[in-house]
């Protein structure tokens, strides 16, 4: 009989403490993700991360270089004949027009094509846009690494022959100094609104 | 006297004529088919593509195919679709090219279909027009020019100064 009561003490003990455990988990998971996610957009979190690529002036580019700075990334090709020299152009506008308000914002311009986008075609590619545009090309797998950490698609079509182009995320996405997603950029929405995305973004 | 003004009407007209050039986008025709402003962006040095965009127009009475196409400096032209979906560019390649049905205007524009010029053999460069060619299944070929707009233009270049929209990299705001 009292050897009854001790055993099921025991149990409600274990019990109370898997209770106990199970509170302070989610408590801990739930606050890491809060302190992640912070003021950026929901899910934010998970996009981003760490890579190492090839610059068009030939330096190793470490995303460690992004910290603590907010920062402009996008994906495209150069032989790509609307939406990626829209992108740059457009881009570079906005650079021409926060003028040194923009220094401290990091841009980066990913190429998808590594295969054809080697950094003496995007170094001369880039010579038409801002000079604070960062082209950044890499290997096969550097490539697949760095769009799998930003959540971006990326695939071969098959055109003429051996031709093909590419189909790609084409989303501009801005990161606050803390490596959180603040907010995207659409060519279908006025340069008002971009501009003011901008703004804010650099503002803090 | 009257060779004086004589002089001056024919200068009024051939004056009238040139602004009305410039001011008007240029017209093509072959059979049944219209092709209105033909235009192109310049590219940034390297680039070894562009696309091509004007609005096509069939009056006659049989719908004609768009199937072909040849443009200066390109060694060989496709024609593409564009769209974007979900966040992500897709291109996809036309294979039988782009049906103009009896009656109907199909707009070649950014962020949608376009003649695809491939293998540039050299940059395209703002101001000059380029010579180019367009084959059509019944109307059969053409030759067009296309207007060269400042790299990444959404317009032609003739829209850009109509409308105070400016061109090259300047800032509008």
């Amino acid at each position: 009989m009292a050897a009854q009561k001790s055993t099921l003490g025991t149990i409600r003990l274990i019990l109370w403490a898997a209770v106990g455990v199970a509170v302070l988990a989610g408590g801990l998971i739930l606050s890491g993700e809060l302190a992640r996610t912070g003021p950026g957009l929901p899910g934010a979190a998970r996009i981003g991360g760490p890579f190492v690529l090839t610059s068009h002036t030939g330096q190793r580019f470490s995303s460690e270089r992004l910290a603590g700075k907010p920062y402009m990334l996008f994906f495209g090709f150069t032989h790509c004949p609307d939406i990626c020299p829209t992108t740059l152009h457009e881009v570079s506008k906005h650079l021409e027009a926060l003028g040194p308000a923009a220094d401290n914002l990091t841009v980066l311009f990913v190429t998808v094509d590594p295969e054809r986008d080697t950094q003496e075609l995007l170094s001369q590619y880039l010579s038409a846009f801002d000079k604070r545009i960062i082209g950044l090309t890499g290997t096969a797998e550097e490539i697949a690494q760095v769009t799998k950490a930003y959540r971006a698609i990326y695939e071969k079509v098959a055109t003429t022959g051996e031709d093909y182009t590419m189909n790609h995320t084409a989303t501009v996405y801005l990161f606050d100094a803390g490596g959180r997603l603040r907010s995207t950029l659409t060519w279908q929405e006025p340069e008002e609104t971009r501009m003011g995305k901008l703004k804010k973004l650099l503002a803090g | 006297m009257t060779t004086i003004w004589k002089t001056a009407a024919v200068l009024t007209m051939v004056a009238a004529s040139l602004f009305g050039r410039s001011a008007t986008a240029q017209d093509y025709k072959v059979g049944s088919i219209e092709i209105t402003a033909p235009w192109t962006r310049a590219t940034p040095p390297g680039a070894k593509v562009a696309g091509g965009f004007m609005t096509i127009t069939n009056t006659g009475s049989e719908p004609d195919r768009l199937i072909a196409g040849s443009f200066g400096p390109a060694k060989r032209v496709e024609i593409h679709e564009m769209a974007v979906e979900d966040g992500v560019m897709k291109m996809r390649m036309l294979e039988t090219g782009i049906e103009i049905k009896p009656g109907e205007t199909v707009t070649l524009k950014p962020g949608g279909l376009h003649v695809m010029f491939l293998d540039l053999e050299a940059a395209i460069a703002q101001g000059a027009k380029v010579v180019g060619t367009l084959t059509f299944e019944k109307a059969g070929q053409i030759e067009i020019g296309y207007e060269i707009a400042p790299i990444g233009a959404g317009k032609p270049a003739a829209d850009h100064g109509h409308h105070g929209a400016g061109s090259g990299s300047a800032v509008q705001r």
